[in-house]
């Protein structure tokens, strides 16, 4: 996996709160056997018409959000079902964040295997954010802090062994594979 | 030792190796439950670095989500008619014989939703840890076990090592006093339970349901509470298993059996949670309260009993869910018309759902115009409801009887709700298109939906008992 230091980008707005995986990729989509090319179903109820033309007024489908890498959304994003496909349809598509004040836990879990980064932040700065779309924030993994264009610097909680694997680039699996000797000890000395 | 939770002791019995300020615990997993949707990837993950499934024999395969429920395209006297699920249906037979798991396959008498099976077949036990690329992998929790849901990078790490990373996740009490009321049932419970805690209330935490009105419950009631678990945002949710849940597993074919199964209920006896333990955080619901409930909105989480009108709320959120739904705050929610009706999945597919169903369903004829639709939880169960009578039942109120599936559930093997149609829904998610894109899904109990399929309208199924 590619190292994630730092993102700087502006943002996209979706201020929807719980904002389950089924909106993020609906299941019709779920009979792919790669991760790739999920992009182009990112959000696809919201963003098409029922004739797969693009919906003018969705957030996505308007020149500002085009090139934006941080998605600023609503609070519990990313609930319901645990679907993988919804962080490889984001990445796909070109995010590398999500901020909001509460990210869902399988969401979150998926996301940083991947990559992506569930960001929680304050309600505070997640209103300054939800009321300026296309504001240039920077996403500091190294201090775990995003800056706002305002000079605000907020941290954020992200769980230590995953900031160490995003930060060297690291799989988790190499972790989890170096225990196996610990894996067949507790196997052959486990007493049910 | 300082008291335990269950969940504490399910817990550190599969540690093996515990968490630190820098590195999550090494989870050992007991059970693996594989489905075609979620498992591809992972495969192929295992295939190019050439690493083995390493235990098999903990790993058992199902197909479920993209299958179709039509008799000729299961047995394959028809094509499947979706082509992209036929080509995972049959990958997935590619992968179980190349990586040697035991799969029930399209034509196996026991192949069913996997969260069925599992308790069906005895596979799920009290203490175990199990995992599945299902976020509904939390029914198995009604045994006393821990399960929950993960991702296909996950489902890799369990099929590479048999174990998972994870931090401890805190215990909420969900306290159950009183019993529920004649034609109110687990499904509104649970809803209930979600109503007051909402659709995040229980991120980060396993729920314990414990108290009488919990203990009151079959083990298919009890699965029906702890399924629901995940809309609550709970990974996982937990019952402590006792006589009824040893009742319902002894004699089923992979639970221990002999002298075996005297040892395992031994042992399973001493899960449950420690008189002076700690949850972090604890909620009282009164099930002698709980009225038949339904969901009016687009998160399950936006319900109201049946006979009460959708609340006036002011938000954004809200107001985005009312123009989805066609519904207007203040609304009474009971007389709304109905185009489809499902009774089915992993939270209501079992026999006493069924049962319930058939309850309503004797002796009548669905309404004019209304679609219902009624998918088994598992070929097992199927079987069994023909052999009950509860199939004639059925078919003899005009309802479509198919072969088991996650069908309406989620829409992906073709069985849809069209948009802007209503649907009264026995499954677990109404988020906006589940059922279909544009469809509109209302959830409550298999009384309500039989009793909604009669009056082609939303009804209160204490009315029809």
């Amino acid at each position: 996996m590619e190292p994630v230091r730092r993102i700087h980008s502006k943002t996209v707005v979706i201020a929807s709160s719980d904002i389950d995986t089924d909106q993020i990729i609906p299941a019709r989509f779920l009979t792919t056997t790669t991760k790739e090319g999920l992009g182009k179903q990112l959000f696809a109820d919201w963003r098409y018409q029922a004739d797969g033309s693009p919906k003018r007024e969705f957030v996505l489908n308007r020149p500002e959000a085009q090139g934006a890498q941080v998605l600023v959304a609503g609070r519990n994003f990313g609930c319901g079902s645990s679907r993988e496909h919804a962080p490889w349809a984001l990445l796909d598509y070109g995010f590398r964040a999500v901020i909001s004040t509460e990210i869902a836990d399988i969401f979150r879990g998926n996301s940083l295997k991947n990559g992506f980064l569930p960001i929680v932040v304050d309600e505070q700065t997640s209103q300054w954010l939800l009321h300026h779309p296309g504001a240039e924030v920077d996403i500091d993994l190294e201090s775990t802090r995003v800056s706002l264009p305002t000079g605000a610097s907020v941290s954020f909680p992200l769980e230590s062994f995953a900031r160490h694997c995003l930060l060297s680039g690291l799989d988790e699996f190499g972790f989890l594979r170096s225990k196996l000797a610990e894996i067949e000890r507790f196997e052959s000395t486990r007493h049910l | 030792m300082a008291p335990r939770t269950l969940f504490d002791k399910v817990w550190s019995a599969h540690e093996v190796v515990a968490e630190t300020p820098n590195t999550p615990a090494v989870l050992y997993i007991d059970l693996h439950l594989v489905h075609e949707v979620t498992t591809p990837q992972a495969f192929s993950t295992l295939r190019k670095m050439g690493m083995p499934v390493r235990r098999p024999d903990l790993t058992l395969a199902t197909m479920d989500h993209s299958t179709p429920t039509q008799t000729a395209q299961v047995f394959g006297t028809v094509p499947i008619k979706v082509d992209a699920a036929a080509k995972q249906v049959r990958q997935l037979e590619e992968n179980a014989a190349e990586f040697g798991i035991e799969l029930f396959n399209m034509r196996d008498a026991r192949r069913g939703i996997v969260h069925v099976i599992g308790p069906e077949l005895g596979s799920t036990q009290p203490g175990m840890t199990i995992v599945c690329g299902d976020s509904h992998t939390s029914t198995h929790g009604a045994f006393g076990a821990l399960a929950f849901g993960i991702g296909t990078t996950e489902v890799g790490h369990v099929l590479a090592t048999q174990a998972l990373l994870q931090r401890k996740p805190k215990c909420l009490a969900v306290n159950v006093e009183g019993r529920l009321q004649a034609g109110v049932t687990a499904k509104d419970l649970i809803l209930s339970i979600i109503g007051q805690i909402g659709v995040s209330g229980g991120t980060g935490h396993v729920l314990e349901y414990r108290g009488p009105g919990v203990q009151e419950l079959s083990m298919e009631e009890r699965m029906t509470v702890c399924n629901m678990s995940i809309e609550a945002g709970a990974r996982a949710g937990m019952i402590a298993p006792d006589e009824v849940t040893f009742a319902y597993l002894e004699g089923r074919p992979r639970a221990p059996q002999g002298d075996a199964w005297e040892a395992a209920v031994m042992r399973w006896r001493k899960l449950f949670t420690d008189p002076d333990a700690r949850f972090d955080a604890a909620v009282d619901i009164d099930a002698a309260a709980v009225e038949p409930m339904i969901t009016y909105g687009t998160n399950p989480g936006m319900v109201v009993p049946i006979g009460r009108a959708i609340p006036d709320k002011g938000d954004e959120m809200f107001s985005k869910a009312m123009h989805y739904m066609g519904f207007r705050g203040g609304d009474e929610i009971l007389g709304k018309p109905v185009d489809v009706v499902f009774i089915g999945s992993c939270t209501n597919g079992r026999l006493e759902d069924l049962q319930a169903a058939a309850k309503i369903l004797e002796g009548r004829k669905i309404a004019r115009g209304v679609r219902l639709l009624i998918v088994p939880g598992s070929q097992q169960i199927k079987h069994q409801a023909e052999k009950l009578g509860l199939a004639e039942i059925f078919k003899a109120a005009g309802a479509d009887w198919r072969e088991s599936g996650c069908s309406m559930c989620l829409g992906m093997n073709g069985d849809t709700v069209a948009a802007g149609q209503y649907s009264i829904s026995t499954s677990n998610r109404n988020f906006e298109g589940r059922q279909g894109v544009g469809a509109r899904t209302l959830l409550a109990s298999p009384l309500t939906a039989a009793a909604s399929a009669v009056k082609g309208a939303v009804a209160d199924p204490r009315e029809m008992l």
